[in-house]
């Protein structure tokens, strides 16, 4: 079992979406066979992947349900899965998240339910598949096909179709993500021309062994940083995001930000290249802890939720950032929590407002308000959410954040730290700001919110059974992870600790190539102090 | 499991259960279980402090659930756990916390009786009382920042309560952002810590700093202003009082339970609990004490204008509180920890009050509307009388104990502390006349309900009547506590307290000094009142004539310095114009435009590398050109689709 099990989970969506397409065409407007379909196959999939953690040796590097298997002879690419404790959760991640998807869908989705479904399954094998790659060119192929059909869903299933609007969000995804991707196939081939191997575990070794060019070696990663970047996104390249939240089906964008993006940072940018990630880092980090402050400040002045919700995903995702190229052992394994923890927050918090939104297709605070006695449930679980969100104590967000902002504090910069621990102070603002709008009293005159027919205060419901059941175990989720984050960060530490490793080692070669003033005390990256980040550079 | 593992968490953990019966299951619940949860759950946990407060009383070792404390946060070497502790000033805040609090509990059940919500309110009570717990019993500073954040976060709900009212809902975002700021100073503070101490636990820093005590002054004093901040926050100080006047919003009970009693003296504990570290940083001491001697003489300014009776006592809470920072940055942590403990009585007790009259009069507020209520309200009328009696500082009600050991610890206290005491004397006459002014205005005379002229409708005023005994028996008891609260004097007090908060604190010692100091405090009290009575008890016009001839003063603390508005011009409206057009509009247009042309751009320099160095290997050439027009193709196929002729024009409307 242990050995198939990635496989398995890789291939359940496949399977689901090949019995949706199979499904007869014409019965699609009266029954939502698909999309019952769609909910046992991410069902399915998500108890294989509550078989991951439940058999994952804790405390044990290295990766785990390994499979290794020849595929393609020449080029050697292999069929080489595995996970480790970096990527563990994130893929039990993608399983909650699928079946929160489709109850997201459930009734948004109204026409060519067979398509949705198929492509929305298909998202899921390719998201799985890049946090199980261990082969490079198999990565690829995965990280390529995660971004189609976000690009197609959202063009053919957006939410503002009639003015053309989800058409162009769909286009600049597509622009965003597709164009750093060619460069990164360069990399990849380049990497391929000069170890022979897509091999991850070889790729590192030849890396780490100085052996390769080094100025085209930093070109490489420097694709290799600006694909990943984008897909975060990294302030700066977050262009996409507004758009995207605003347009995208509620299930799309729930996933399409945050965790592929910093994963692969982590995995193929920080313990690929650690010296080259030292080199970047400080850049990095004034990218993110002014992202931070620049998601929030935007974040205030949004008028509409959607855009609302991207900007302040913009800031929570800086903050994995930060934490990632802080390099301390705090930060690493807060940022891990941060992605964990955006996931499960956005998914609650775009599955509940999709909800309101679904009716009217109204997504401006100012057509909601007084909500709060009619929506009772959505009320509550989105204020939940939200605290979780701006980083209340005993829910998740605050773990991570702190985690983040200490062992930054702590370990790399203190100006920096601060400039981000700001945003703390703004969160509250602007989602408090926004609870307000929409579910307590506006001050606007009655006739103007919810009494009018037709408007989104009089057309809003509250939430189903099912939606209730699944949100509220998002929430308890938000709670257990806030009051016992061990149970992710127990399996996530030591994987950080082999990526510790490498990057002390990068920092060791780095020295050896005179790369930056010698400093043999540096080899602690643990505790490395920011004149060592900023050496180099 | 051995015992005081248990015991100690179960004395928030009690609190916890009954916010999650009601909160869960309260809206369909009939409303007598409703109140027996309410009541019953924050009941055992006073019983169990109760019986903690034996225990010392007794002698017997304090309960603390230290070690082995299970783990919260563990990664590296930084590890924090739920640590609780138990000590003498844990315990006196506890029997503050949950007695005063189970009384205002047992008040609401008959103040809150016709609210819709009924339930929500007190699950939300009982949260309040689960984070207050938490704060005043953790062991470390992480954890006292989940009670810190928490009770924040119980704050909002309950300003907000009224969610039919939009000032409501402002005044608790108002609360809660300007909390944050505060929070922001505690963050910082903990970080400091880490990268000093290693670990946040009170006990590992406190025995750190006596080991080996390598803290610089200067590191001393950053870490402390940094945990001043978050206190004043929390505590309503200058510079962030702001919030604490509109947080009136709330239900009655609420302004008595955590904008008088216990909440906002959290600031004032957090001091005292970290007095370790501020005895390391006199700057930071004199910082507290400046701040709350000129947060006391503020406040007090702008509540002789109030006519909102609910403002008066917030304006006063502020004041109040600035003398319990005075105390605290002269050195005099038990005297402030013993004001805390009075002013809870008192001031809780004057909000109780206050509600009774609202109550009895179906809502009004204003105290020009009010007086005549001696006759139609006695009860209130006399418990309100000893906690006027008590917060002006007479003797031998609980203020005058408390207020007279911070002043008396300001007088002796260095060179700068003669100037501190001046102003504290001078406030504590604005006290004794604004709460007289108070009391005149709402129980002496005639009834002023009809002599209003803006058409209000005082239908209500006929029926004024005195409140039920679920209302008035924590009146009474409040009004036992308020008389006799201070009996026990500042010695016994500061040596019951000097485990935890230093001998040092301890009260000077007594002699012609201090008996002068104490009948000075009593005559400006008496004096206080005199003026009030001038103004007030005798003719009505005289404090009219006064305003007139002092028009611009007048002015200036009727609109309380347009502080509000000062912020909101300075600094809201700013940020908001920055991110509106700094960011939203220069900002985006120039990231977004800008990114994607640079990723064109870098992806072309990319192919032309590739083509520099790769042609000679063919295999992976074809495999990148295949994978690159299948994604050029792709594209260039959604582009068709929405009618673009062209690569390029896909491209540009796309980023358009």
């Amino acid at each position: 079992m242990d050995g198939m099990i990635l496989t398995l989970i890789l291939l359940a969506p496949l399977a689901g979406m090949a019995l949706i397409l199979l499904l007869p065409d014409r019965d699609e407007q009266s029954t939502n066979l698909p999309a019952w379909l769609a909910l046992l196959t991410s069902l399915f999939t998500f108890a294989c992947t509550l078989h991951l953690p439940a058999h994952f040796v804790a405390h044990q590097t290295g990766f785990q349900f390994e499979e290794n298997l020849a595929w393609i002879n020449s080029p050697a690419i292999r069929y080489h899965v595995g996970v480790d404790g970096l990527s563990l959760w994130l893929v039990v991640l993608v399983g909650l998240l699928a079946p929160v998807g489709v109850l997201a869908s459930w009734r948004a989705v109204k026409k060519d339910r067979k398509l949705f479904y198929a492509l929305f399954l298909l998202q899921q094998t390719a998201m799985v598949g890049v946090f199980v790659s261990l082969d490079l060119m198999l990565y690829y192929g995965f990280w390529e096909l995660s971004l189609i059909p976000i690009a197609v869903l959202t063009a053919m299933f957006g939410r503002n179709l009639g003015d053309a609007s989800a058409a162009k969000a769909a286009l600049r995804f597509f622009l965003y993500t597709f164009i750093p991707s060619a460069p990164l196939l360069v990399a990849l081939l380049w990497l391929y021309a000069h170890t022979g191997s897509f091999d991850y575990a070889t790729v590192q070794a030849a890396i780490a062994s100085g052996t390769l060019p080094g100025w085209q070696l930093a070109w490489v990663s420097v694709a290799f940083l600006i694909a990943f970047a984008v897909k975060v996104p990294v302030l700066g390249l977050h262009g996409w995001l507004p758009d995207l939240f605003s347009e995208a089906p509620v299930a799309i964008a729930m996933i399409a930000a945050g965790k592929l993006g910093l994963y692969s940072l982590i995995r193929f940018h920080v313990e690929l290249f650690p010296a080259l990630a030292h080199r970047a880092a400080p850049w990095m980090i004034a990218l993110a802890a002014v992202g931070i402050l620049y998601g929030a400040l935007l974040a205030l002045v949004q008028k509409d939720f959607w855009k609302l919700l991207a900007y302040a995903t913009l800031g929570s995702l800086s903050f994995c950032t930060l934490g990632i190229y802080g390099f301390t052992a705090a930060g690493m394994s807060g940022a891990v929590l941060q992605t964990l923890n955006e996931g499960i927050i956005g998914a609650a918090l775009f599955l509940l407002f999709g909800v309101l939104y679904e009716p009217a297709s109204a997504s401006k605070l100012a057509d909601f308000g007084g909500l709060a006695t009619k929506t009772p449930r959505l009320a509550t679980l989105f204020t939940i959410a939200s605290l979780a969100l701006i980083g209340l104590p005993l829910l998740n967000g605050f773990v991570g954040e702190f985690l983040v902002l200490s062992g930054t504090f702590t370990g790399v910069s203190r100006v920096w730290a601060t400039v981000a621990a700001l945003g703390v102070i703004l969160s509250a603002a602007y989602m408090l700001g926004a609870i307000q709008k929409i579910f307590l009293a506006t001050g606007a005159p009655a006739h103007a919110t919810g009494h009018a027919a037709g408007h989104p205060s009089a057309t809003a419901r509250d939430l189903t059974g099912s939606e209730t059941v699944a949100v509220a175990l998002l929430a308890l989720l938000m709670l257990a992870l806030g009051i016992q984050p061990g149970l992710a960060t127990d399996a996530i530490e030591p994987a950080l600790q082999s990526i510790t490793q490498s990057l002390r080692m990068g920092a060791q070669s780095r020295n050896a190539a005179n790369l930056s003033p010698t400093h043999p005390e540096s080899a602690t990256v643990i505790a490395s102090s920011p004149a060592n980040l900023k050496g180099g550079r | 499991m051995n015992e005081p593992m248990l015991f100690l968490p179960l004395i928030a953990l009690l609190p916890l259960a009954g916010f999650l019966l009601n909160g869960l299951f309260g809206s369909r619940l009939p409303k007598a279980l409703v109140s027996t949860i309410a009541l019953l759950f924050p009941l055992l946990s006073f019983a169990l402090v109760a019986r903690a407060a034996w225990m010392v009383h007794a002698g017997l070792a304090l309960p603390v659930a230290e070690a082995n404390a299970p783990t919260w946060i563990a990664v590296g070497t930084f590890h924090v756990g739920f640590q609780f502790v138990l000590d003498q000033l844990t315990l006196v805040m506890l029997l503050v916390v949950t007695g005063v609090g189970f009384l205002i509990h047992l008040y609401s059940v008959g103040y809150m009786e016709h609210e819709s919500g009924y339930w929500r309110f007190f699950a939300y009570l009982n949260l309040f009382l689960f984070f207050m717990t938490v704060l005043v019993l953790a062991g470390n500073f992480l954890l006292m920042f989940v009670g810190w954040e928490g009770v924040g976060l119980a704050s909002y709900l309950l300003i907000g309560f009224y969610i039919d009212r939009k000032s409501a809902g402002d005044a608790g975002i108002k609360a809660f952002v300007t909390n944050r700021v505060g929070d922001f100073g505690f963050l910082i503070a903990m970080f400091l810590l880490i990268a000093h101490f290693g670990t946040l636990s009170f006990s590992r820093i406190t025995a750190q700093l006596s080991a080996h005590p390598t803290l610089t002054t200067g590191a001393a004093t950053l870490i402390c202003l940094c945990l001043v901040l978050g206190a004043v926050g929390k505590s309503a100080q200058i510079p962030l009082y702001v919030w604490l006047p509109d947080a009136m919003e709330g239900p009655t009970p609420v302004s008595a339970l955590i904008h008088a009693a216990t909440m906002v003296t959290a600031g004032v504990y957090m001091i005292a609990r970290t007095h370790a570290l501020f005895d390391l940083a006199p700057a930071a001491l004199t910082v507290v004490a400046v701040i709350g001697t000129a947060t006391a003489f503020f406040a007090a300014t702008v509540a002789i204008v109030q006519t909102d009776i609910k403002r008066v006592l917030a304006y006063s809470t502020i004041s109040q509180l600035g003398y319990m920072f005075l105390g605290c940055g002269v050195g005099a942590y038990s005297a402030a920890v013993f004001h805390l403990m009075t002013h809870a009585f008192f001031k809780g007790l004057l909000f109780l009050a206050a509600g009774s009259v609202i109550h009895g009069l179906g809502g009004e507020q204003d105290i020009r509307r009010m007086g005549g209520l001696r006759k139609t309200m006695p009860v209130t009328f006399w418990t309100m009388t000893a906690a006027v009696l008590a917060i002006s500082g007479f003797f031998p009600f609980a203020g005058f104990f408390s207020k007279d050991a911070i002043l008396a610890a300001a007088f002796q206290h260095g060179s700068t502390g003669k100037l501190l005491w001046m102003v504290g004397l001078v406030t504590a006459l604005m006290t004794s006349f604004y709460m007289f002014r108070l009391w005149y205005l709402t129980f002496l005379g005639q009834s002023r309900a009809h002599s209003a002229s803006d058409g209000h409708d005082h239908e209500h005023h006929h029926h004024a009547h005195e409140s039920p005994w679920i209302m008035l028996l924590p009146l009474v008891l409040l009004a036992l506590l308020s008389v006799c609260g201070g009996w026990i004097g500042i010695d016994r007090f500061a040596a019951f307290l000097a485990p935890a908060t230093g001998m040092a604190s301890a009260a000077p010692n007594a002699g012609h000094t201090e008996l002068f100091l104490s009948v000075l405090a009593v005559l400006v009290a008496a004096l206080g009142w005199f003026v009030a009575h001038l103004f007030f008890g005798r003719r009505t016009s005289a404090a009219d004539d006064a305003a007139q001839r002092l028009a611009p003063l007048h002015r200036v603390l009727e609109h309380k310095y347009w502080i509000d508005e000062i912020y909101t011009s300075l600094i809201i409206r700013p940020i908001q114009w920055f991110a509106r057009f700094g960011l939203g509009w220069l900002g985006e247009l120039t990231l977004v435009r800008g990114s994607v042309w640079l990723l064109v751009g870098v992806t072309g320099l990319c192919g032309e590398l590739l083509r520099r160095w790769q042609s000679g290997n063919l295999r992976s050439y074809a495999a990148w050109l295949a994978i690159g027009a299948a994604a050029l193709l792709i594209f260039a196929l959604a582009g068709t689709l929405l009618g673009m002729n062209s690569l390029a024009d896909s491209i540009h409307w796309a980023v358009r």
